[in-house]
């Protein structure tokens, strides 16, 4: 292969000169992909480093400890203090009210102590320090608010607000706060106050929502993972929840993580969708390369001489393309940092990171060699004395088997390297298998379309017969088009649809049976007097009471859960803590799939009832037991029942429900919700919270409404995302235009003077791009929608819908993309002078 | 597009001269292209009648005009002055569209290189004009251009592309198209020139035969001084001139 290396190299330099106009496209297609995959990375590895850097700011310290319902005991806080500096930190949620007027909200409540924060400082707009801040003056207390809170309650800097039964004065604006990590879905704007203030409020109840955290900064020559070790050892059973530096923000690093996932598999169809161009390009380029590789092979070049010069052309080419791409793509996350300033929880780091342009660089390059190496083969395999025939011969050519391994293997090394360089394997297994079926489909559809326009041709519309005929004659586009045009298509259709789905279940089903209203923190004492409040209200619909307190799963039929094999579907449950809740009965509306509900006036050991799912994927069934820490103590339970639970319905439900017994003496809270139109609410909201100032009350519509919004924003970013897949598809559409406007041209004069005006010549045209689109459409909907629907039903396991007017859409959008490029790419060739042509040709 | 094309009728009824008997009519036609070189005078007032049926051969050194007078004829150059009726049509007032309505009407032409599409079979290639022409069904074209196809023996070769077909056989297929419409007038633009001697013979042989049964007028280019004696009258241009003409045999 090396030897006559020098001459390749040279033939190919020579070769080069003449121009690399019908390159561009390839150039375009490469870039495009690589930019993609290589931006995508860059901006992923560059937020990552922002988190790595921000690290002890994002946890607050070195090592950071969770309790739920609880505080540390004492014990516990005097070895934190001994062994390290801490900080102690109590977040919930609370109504604020103003102290004038109706107006209320639920907040995100922090009560902070004086050593906080221990890492990082808080910016306060206007300045000023936080202790002083926070400090009782008088007969109330400082706080310090979001400035979103001063807006939905009405009030000034300074004004007074009711939290509970104490009452503060804001003092100040957060500009930002160092260890908030932004939570997608936040139920209010941040209120801080001072931990000494929380006793005032009465909020503290057993049993309510509290998140205790405790933040520690360890002492020169500790190291975090001695340091938990030694608390863990210490206190096995305390049951709270703790992070190191590495899992410093572990929601955002999976939400990234997710993203980029995704963001990575739309840059890899892009690549893909180029590499149809890639192939165009190369095969166009090397049809027009003809004579002259006729008139090197007449002068003695041997095949392998011809491969290798057009070979190194390509490979110089891609470099390029590449090359293009990477700077684009390694540009990201500076331009990111500067689009997307102050709103991420950390600072992009701008930079180079040289993995994900690795990476995208192997992409690319691959895509190329995988791409092109067919029509370089075909350029190797026509016999010289044929290259003087018409266009129609090397079509007919196959390269040798080894051509097609090679293929092959690129395409094994592409599917390889998506699978091994995804955050997550199985599903990036899944995308190469749904990508080659796609392409396998859209080329099926494209040889059916071909033989279809083969056995239509007698309409009796010249026209339209001329388009017909020319989507299976020699030469066509049709594979191409509808393989590169098809594939970013069906992606968008896709997006489309399952878009459509998810907003379907958020905005249209849910609200017909989502309550009006969630309350949450109702102690046991307040029970009674809280049903007889709801009570009052006329015209209310269902209502439902139940008790709930948290707790997390440590073992699994007695073993660890670390040490357990969990299924992915499942592992949500076991990374935090869990709502529990105990009943006699089950509820309306309880499907048990598995074992029995326990009787009423059940007496016995600790018994539960199990989410279906979760069983299957723990491995367990009726019989077996989970072990979990509850407030500190660990109870083993035997799982009575399973039930099928729909999540996606907004009612109570838990996936562990304790039967009578074990549960009812531990502190624990309430919660509630109730249906209740919409002339009542106002009403309702302004009972319960002039009654029950503790009580946090959560107005669904208002939920549903930000989750429907943040839907609405991750499918337009996503449909955005998938228009780069669309025009990688356009740019392969107009090169394969463009590819084939000599021959438009040469058929165009050769029409008119056989007597075709340029009306019929432009209708010709112009049918042809229209039907290759309205097909190409129809073939993209139909994947997309096989593909949209195998997600919503069978992954997502939710009821699938179809949008025909999002499909519709798309065929339109693509019908509109085919005809325009179409009607640019053929425009001059109307113009053409014949004479010119003729003389010359 | 400048203009939409006009009705055939608007075409026909142009034939309002001293023409009505000839095929073709030119007075005084000049043609000067303009080039970074400067204005190059193509043909420069020729004059030339052309009886209906008749068989012209047209000789002359390279670059004499020939190739140009036949497109002027054909309405595929338009003329810089001077007068160009053929079929009895005036050409210069007509538009690009009305030209083309034109030659589908009255003329046929073959070319030195063939000019087929390369991606329609013979069968596909010989049927076009027919298909613009509108006049018959599917079934129709295709029968004739079958028809036309085995006229010049390419019966068997109906399916084959032009890249599958000797050069011989194309430009039989060229032929056969030109001849399809059973156009007036039939221009050869050098129809052998691509062709060995045989080759070249047996292609000459079908186009005689052809004009001779159809009473075609032919305008026959040609460097081959034999093929042009077999025209009623050999005209000679040198130079964008026409230097010679003379009827064959005297």
């Amino acid at each position: 292969m090396l030897q006559g290396l020098p001459l390749s190299i040279k033939t190919a330099c020579k070769e080069m000169r003449a121009g690399l106009g019908g390159f561009r496209i390839f150039i375009a297609c490469l870039a495009l992909g690589v930019a993609a995959i290589a931006g995508v990375g860059s901006l992923s590895d560059a937020i990552e480093a922002g988190i790595a850097k921000d690290a002890r700011q994002l946890l607050g310290g070195d090592v950071a400890l969770r309790l739920l319902h609880r505080p540390a005991t004492d014990v516990q806080k005097a070895y934190m203090s001994r062994t390290a500096a801490v900080s102690e930190v109590v977040e919930m949620r609370a109504m604020a009210r103003a102290l004038e007027g109706h107006n209320r909200t639920l907040v995100e409540l922090k009560a902070v102590d004086d050593p906080y924060p221990l890492v990082g400082s808080i910016d306060l707009q206007g300045g000023g320090e936080l202790k002083a801040k926070l400090a009782r003056q008088g007969n109330s207390w400082g706080a310090v608010a979001e400035r979103n809170l001063l807006t939905k309650l009405g009030l000034e800097i300074g004004d007074p607000l009711r939290i509970g039964e104490a009452t503060f004065r804001v003092k100040g604006i957060i500009g930002k706060e160092p260890d908030r990590v932004a939570s997608v879905l936040s139920f209010g704007p941040r209120l801080m106050v001072s931990s000494a203030s929380l006793e005032e409020t009465e909020l503290v109840q057993p049993g309510s929502q509290i998140r205790f955290r405790y933040r520690a900064v360890l002492p020169d020559g500790v190291t975090s993972e001695e340091w938990i070790e030694r608390i863990k050892e210490e206190f096995p059973k305390a049951g709270w929840r703790i992070r190191a530096l590495d899992q410093a923000a572990p929601g955002l690093q999976r939400f990234i993580d997710r993203v980029t996932m995704f963001l990575s598999f739309v840059g890899l169809t892009t690549l893909l969708v180029g590499g149809v161009g890639v192939s165009n390009a190369v095969g166009s380029y090397l049809d027009g390369k003809v004579r002259t590789i006729a008139v090197l092979k007449c002068l003695g070049a041997p095949s392998a001489l011809i491969f290798r010069t057009y070979f190194l052309q390509i490979l110089m080419l891609a470099g390029g393309g590449i090359f293009i791409g990477l700077l684009f793509g390694g540009l990201l996350p500076a331009a990111a940092a500067w689009a997307l300033q102050g709103r991420l929880p950390v600072d992009i780091q701008v930079g180079v990171f040289p993995v994900p342009l690795i990476v995208a660089a192997l992409f690319g390059f691959l895509i190329a060699f995988t791409f092109a190496l067919w029509p370089l083969a075909r350029a190797r395999a026509i016999p010289a004395a044929s290259l003087f025939r018409d266009k129609i011969a090397p079509s007919n050519l196959k390269p040798g088997w080894g051509y097609i391994v090679l293929t092959l293997m690129g395409a094994g090394m592409l599917s390889a390297l998506t699978i091994v360089t995804s955050t997550d394997s199985r599903f990036a297994f899944w995308f190469v298998v749904g990508a080659l079926i796609s392409m396998i489909l859209l080329r099926i559809s494209a040889s059916g379309l071909r033989q279809f326009a083969k056995r239509i041709h007698k309409s009796k519309w010249t026209e339209l017969r001329l388009a017909v005929a020319n989507l299976h004659r020699p030469g066509a586009s049709t594979n191409s088009v509808v393989l590169s045009l098809g594939l970013g298509l069906s992606v968008l259709v896709a997006i489309t649809l399952i878009e459509s789905n998810l907003s379907r279940q958020v905005n249209a089903r849910l609200p017909t049976m989502a309550p009006a209203f969630f309350f949450i923190d109702i102690q046991p004492h307040q029970v009674a007097s809280f049903d007889k409040t709801l009570a009052g209200f006329d015209g209310t619909g269902e209502y439902r009471r139940v008790a709930s307190l948290r707790g997390r799963i440590v073992k699994i039929a007695g073993e660890p859960v670390e040490e357990v094999s969990i299924a992915p579907g499942s592992q949500w449950a076991v990374r935090g803590d869990r709502a529990l809740t105990y009943a006699a009965t089950p509820s309306d509306g309880t499907r048990i799939v598995a074992g029995e509900w326990w009787p009423e006036n059940y007496i016995g050991p600790p018994r539960i009832s199990l989410d279906a799912n979760l069983a299957r994927g723990f491995g367990v069934g009726i019989g077996d037991t989970l072990t979990l820490n509850i407030l500190g103590r660990e109870i083993q339970a035997e799982i009575g029942s399973l039930r099928d639970i729909d999540w996606r319905s907004i009612r109570f439900d838990f996936a562990i429900i304790f039967a009578p017994g074990a549960l009812e003496n531990a502190p624990h809270s309430h919660i509630a919700a109730i249906q209740a139109p919409k002339r009542l609410e106002e009403g309702i909201e302004d009972a319960v919270a002039t009654k029950f100032n503790n009580i946090s009350i959560i107005r669904v519509r208002e939920a549903l409404q930000a989750a429907s919004n943040i839907l609405a924003g991750i499918g337009t970013a996503v449909r955005a995302t998938s228009g780069v897949t669309i025009l990688a598809g356009t740019l392969v559409l107009a090169g394969a235009i463009a590819a084939g406007r000599r021959r438009r041209v040469y058929d165009a004069v050769v029409f008119k003077v056989l007597g075709a005006t340029r009306a019929t010549v432009l209708k010709a045209f112009l049918l042809e791009y229209g039907l290759l689109g309205a097909a190409t459409g129809v073939i993209a909907a139909l994947i997309g929608s096989i593909t949209a629907w195998a997600v919503v039903a069978l992954l997502m396991d939710m009821r699938w819908g179809y949008d025909p007017l999002a499909v519709l859409s798309t065929i339109v959008l693509c019908l509109a993309v085919t005809l325009a490029i179409g009607f640019a790419g053929t425009w001059r060739a109307l113009g053409q002078k014949a004479a010119p042509l003729l003389r010359n040709e | 597009m400048n203009s939409m094309p006009a009705t055939e009728t608007s075409v026909d009824s142009v034939s309002d001269s001293k023409a009505d008997q000839l095929a073709v009519l030119l007075e005084n036609v000049q043609l000067t292209l303009t080039s970074e070189a400067g204005d190059v005078n193509i043909l420069r007032g020729i004059d030339l009648e052309v009886g209906q049926g008749e068989a012209i051969g047209i000789v002359g050194p390279s670059g004499g005009g020939k190739s140009t007078m036949m497109m002027v004829i054909a309405g595929l150059e338009r003329v810089s002055s001077g007068t160009v009726e053929t079929a009895g049509v005036e050409l210069n007032p007509l538009s690009e569209d009305d030209l083309a309505l034109f030659r589908r009407e009255n003329v046929g032409i073959v070319f030195q290189n063939f000019h087929l599409i390369p991606t329609m079979t013979a069968l596909e290639n010989v049927a076009v004009p027919l298909e613009f022409a509108g006049h018959a069904s599917t079934d129709e074209i295709c029968a004739q251009a079958q028809k036309q196809l085995e006229a010049v023996g390419l019966g068997h070769r109906l399916t084959h592309y032009p890249g599958q077909l000797s050069g011989g056989e194309q430009q039989r297929v060229a032929l056969a198209r030109a001849y399809a419409s059973e156009p007036k007038i039939l221009l050869a633009d050098e129809p052998t020139g691509n062709l060995d001697g045989e080759t070249g013979k047996v292609v000459m042989d079908l186009l005689f035969d052809l004009h001779d049964r159809a009473g075609t007028t032919l305008l026959l280019i040609s460097h081959d001084p034999a093929l042009a004696e077999r025209c009623d009258r050999v005209v000679t241009l040198a130079d964008g001139q026409i230097v010679g003409d003379r009827r064959t045999g005297e």
